[in-house]
């Protein structure tokens, strides 16, 4: 700058900053959009967790009433063994949840405790584990998980492996890029200088300041599980009857497409409105938490 | 006839925290082969009076008061294609930023050429022989080759130099440079305003130089307007201005110039600043803004707002305690 | 550049390890899916030492990598055809299915992202964003499903499943394949739309478009000179997509039965016929890693920054 640059040091009063998950939740609640987004997540982990205790037994046959379209005895009619596809959609609800919220935090933990100490410490591990992570991105995602369901055998436990592993690349690219832009802060440099050790320097300072990043991934993360259990149960490689779950809904409604419709029209929407819910909860977090976005 | 005549603009912001206004009331002309710098502190408006003139600050919700005049003609009334002539033509700009306002991904040959297919409806190969001329004007080495270069593989100097051919391409009666020189280096800000001064005496091209540094002013406006809070306070030829400048506000801005400056006993130097802060631009209350920041201030101006006082020839100030006699 | 395309390589090499590795570990024994479930111990040995699955797997691995480079995949264990002349006869299929889903996710992706950033704030802007959300929220096989109900069974104005080759009759071919190439479009278009819409309104906002704009050109170049900036995005997640268009295929072909390398895949799992399923992913991913390392090559003439730099990032 100019020698005989005016420098004005005159600066505004800041006002007192408040306690930053204040202000995240205030900018969080102007966007009627991401509010949408945490209602429907929330309405869909309480129906998860308490529509099964609430309504009938999912698996209940009652062949005097098969196939019956939505009415006030089955809101959402029965389905081709006399099944009230309400409760059925309510169990299916419980076994989304498991899976997309096991599975990404299966994903996280190994993601992140692998990427940070990548992005941590460099060197020949950080060479390995991403040529490892190169190797696994190469394939696309529902071959793999299709590929770990096969090898694994079909029960939900696997279904929640199999997609942990597959979002597992992903989560320590972020990761690591997170460890290696934090560690060259000002902060984590005086921590270092202080004699701090790796693992304090690496779960006290990098991880809560990159939370913001893996709070964004998860809620990418849960829809894309939800979806892919939905999607492995559907191909037969998932969860298997007579338990419920949306993706098996779907498979015996793609039979009586023609006759009963709505056995269809439900399962799909329940999916559709929950992943849409995490994407609009998703879309106002990366709002509100990443400042490069929001200027 | 003045070549621009700017009278009562107004620019107005409307932001989620209500409406800031950037200029509340600015008027003034510049004649041919003039060199008007608008000069103040940041977020005095002076860049978005620069921006207001082409119409260039673009947003929806700005509302522009106020005419603007080019050559008797006011432009206030322009649809936005008809204004869209104008720019790059009559009324050309010149950023601030040298690093980001060329686009990274075309030649500078073909961002020269496109202000000239734009106007000139010259020939795609006609148009690249002038961006060759127009670059060795504006004293780039090598131009024939450097036609070809992308914006990344030029120094900020040189890109500066750049933006400058393509405001010049279609020799424009009003040249707006804002803050042209503050992200170059010392040596080669006197390069740069050695450009505008050639095309001043060559084409006749009238200026309005916005910058905070007084350095600059002096080196090459020939007159000066200070603006404090969206008004001019005080404006006057460039000599006047540093031989006797009349405002407070002004005499605090050439107090804090570093050639005044005091010695700390840190043994850095500092700038004497002018104490207080800058008033918030929301509101435009009738007295005068700079009141709580002045040593002499006194009931009356708070009461109402100063008018503009002719204090010498071509002198005008907008206070009722104008300072006389040069600073110590 | 070149660095790149030995990356890739390495990459190609580790991951057919992964593949071979993957088969193996499939439940069930290979020879005895060849011999049949009632074999008698003899013929399985037999068929052990024909296919030389008696060997160390890493021999084994490099006998089949070398037979695979010379395009010798083994032969079905269903019916004994070359899996080579299988993947041959499935993969213009798909390919003709991608490339169409491809045409739909661009056209109305890029149009919708583009129209959305320029007329942000507008009601179109505002659609072009809850189609958004919905196609990126929305599963492939209920898509499906809901074409097949809508267009097939209610307006019974398009076949609901079933293939017939374009060189057999291309007017029923591409009649037959709209349904599949719309629900497979929608998600690429949904998520080119995101990433269009944010990467145009990020350079729309960049100082040279202002100076664009100071040299009074249209509206119409001053988006032309921001978009041109954005591309390097599009095709960015043009490459990235193409994992889900994958994925998103195997889904789209059982739904419409549609004889392709998806539908292949999940026959050749659930009927426990290794080569097939073995040589469909291998080129599956050889496929999906080539066109990323266009990618990245695209990149660099997109990107005149990167030009210089020798392709690095």
């Amino acid at each position: 700058m100019s020698q005989k640059t005016i420098t004005s040091k005159l600066k505004a009063a800041s006002s007192t900053p408040r306690p930053r998950w204040q202000r995240v939740a205030r900018r969080f609640g102007r966007r009627p959009m991401a509010v949408t987004g945490l209602i429907l997540v929330v309405s869909f982990v309480l129906f998860a967790l308490l529509g099964p205790i609430l309504l009938t037994d999912p698996n209940q046959q009652d062949f005097t009433a098969i196939l019956q379209t939505p009415s006030f005895a089955h809101l959402l009619g029965t389905d081709d063994l006399g099944r009230d596809v309400f409760a059925r959609i309510a169990n299916g609800a419980r076994v989304s949840l498991m899976a997309g919220v096991m599975s990404t935090a299966l994903a996280l933990i190994i993601g992140i405790s692998i990427g940070l100490i990548t992005g941590f410490y460099r060197g020949w591990v950080d060479v390995v584990v991403m040529r490892i992570v190169d190797v696994m991105l190469a394939f696309p995602f529902l071959i793999f998980a299709v590929g770990l369901a096969a090898i694994l055998g079909a029960s939900l436990t696997n279904v929640i492996i199999a997609l942990a592993v597959s979002q597992v690349p992903e989560v320590i690219r972020i990761a690591r890029g997170e460890a290696m832009a934090i560690r060259e802060q000002e902060f984590v440099r005086g921590a270092v200088a202080d004699g701090a050790r790796d693992a304090t320097i690496m779960f006290r300072y990098i991880a809560p300041n990159a939370m913001g990043a893996f709070i964004v991934q998860a809620t990418v993360s849960i829809p894309a599980a939800i979806i892919g259990e939905s999607t492995l149960s559907f191909l037969g490689l998932g969860v298997q009857p007579p338990m419920s779950s949306w993706g098996i809904m779907l498979t015996s409604a793609q039979q009586y497409l023609a006759q009963a419709p709505y056995l269809a029209l439900f399962p799909g929407i329940a999916i559709a409105l929950t992943a849409l819910g995490f994407n609009l909860l998703g879309d106002g977090l990366r709002d509100v938490l990443d400042p490069k976005e929001t200027r | 006839m003045s070549v621009l005549a700017v009278e009562h603009l107004r620019v107005e912001f409307g932001t989620e925290n209500g409406p800031v206004i950037a200029v509340k009331d600015v008027s003034f002309k510049l004649e041919k082969g003039e060199i008007l710098s608008l000069v103040g502190e940041s977020g005095c408006g002076k860049s978005t009076v620069a921006m207001s003139i082409p119409r260039l600050l673009g947003d929806s919700n700005v509302t522009l008061g106020g005419s603007v005049r080019l050559n008797g003609v006011d432009l206030s009334a322009f649809s936005e294609k008809r204004m869209q002539a104008v720019r790059g033509k009559e009324i050309s700009v010149v950023f601030q930023e040298p690093m980001t306002s060329l686009n990274p991904a075309y030649t500078v040959g073909s961002q020269i050429s496109e202000v000239l297919l734009r106007h000139e409806g010259l020939s795609r190969r006609a148009a690249l022989a002038r961006a060759v001329e127009l670059l060795e004007l504006v004293g780039i080495p090598d131009a024939q080759r450097r036609i070809a270069a992308f914006p990344h593989e030029l120094s900020g100097g040189m890109r500066q130099r750049v933006m400058i051919a393509i405001a010049v391409a279609c020799d424009p009666l009003v040249l707006i440079a804002d803050e042209p020189t503050t992200a170059l280096d010392v040596t080669i800000q006197a390069g740069v305003l050695d450009i505008f001064r050639r095309l001043r005496d060559n084409l006749g091209t009238s200026i309005v130089l916005i910058t905070h540094d007084l350095g600059v002013v002096a080196d090459i406006a020939d007159r000066v307007a200070i603006m404090y809070a969206g008004r001019i306070v005080e404006m006057a030829p460039t000599v006047a201005i540093f031989a006797a400048p009349t405002h407070p506000y002004t005499r605090g801005l050439l107090g804090a110039l570093p050639s005044r400056a005091v010695m700390q006993t840190d043994g850095r130097r500092r700038l004497t600043d002018i104490p207080g802060l800058v008033p918030s631009p929301s509101t435009d209350p009738d007295e005068c803004q700079f009141a709580p920041r002045c040593a002499s201030a006194s009931g009356a101006c708070t009461a109402a707002r100063p008018a503009a006082d002719l204090v010498a020839v071509g002198h005008s100030v907008s206070c009722y305690h104008p300072a006389v006699g040069a600073m110590l | 550049m070149l660095q790149q395309v030995i990356t890739s390589i390495v990459t190609l090499f580790l991951a057919s390890i992964v593949v071979f590795v993957g088969v193996r570990l499939l439940p069930g024994d290979p020879a005895l899916v060849l011999a049949g479930e009632t074999a008698d111990p003899a013929v399985v040995a037999a068929i052990r030492e024909q296919f030389g699955l008696n060997q160390p797997i890493w021999i084994q691995y490099f006998n089949y990598v070398g037979q695979a480079l010379q395009g010798n995949f083994g032969v079905s264990t269903r019916d004994r055809i070359p899996v080579a002349e299988i993947l041959l006869q499935r993969l213009p299929i798909t390919l003709e299915l991608a490339g169409l889903a491809i045409l739909v996710g661009v056209l109305i992706g890029l149009t919708a992202g583009i129209v959305s950033a320029v007329k942000r704030g507008s009601f179109a802007d505002y659609a072009a964003n809850v189609f958004g959300l919905i196609g990126l929220s929305v599963p492939h096989f209920w898509l499906g499903m809901l074409a097949i109900l809508f267009f097939a069974i209610n307006l019974q104005i398009l076949p609901a499943s079933g293939y017939v080759a374009f060189t057999e009759d291309p007017a029923e071919n591409l009649r037959r394949m709209i349904l599949p190439a719309l629900v497979l479009g929608t998600g690429l278009s949904a998520v080119l739309m995101r990433q269009t819409r944010a990467a145009l309104l990020g350079q729309l906002s960049a100082d040279y478009v202002r100076t664009a704009r100071s040299k009074g050109v249209s509206r119409s170049r001053e988006v032309k000179h921001a978009l041109r900036n954005s591309l390097t995005t599009v095709v960015t997640v043009l490459g990235l997509q193409l994992g889900a268009l994958i994925g998103g295929a195997i889904i789209t072909e059982q739904i419409f039965v549609i004889p392709g390398f998806g539908k292949l895949i999940i026959d050749a799992v659930s009927a426990r016929n290794y080569p097939v399923l073995q040589g469909a992913v291998l080129v599956a991913v050889t496929g999906y890693v080539l066109v990323n390392l266009a990618v990245d090559i695209a990149y660099a003439y997109l990107n005149p920054r990167m030009r210089l730099a020798g392709g690095a990032r």
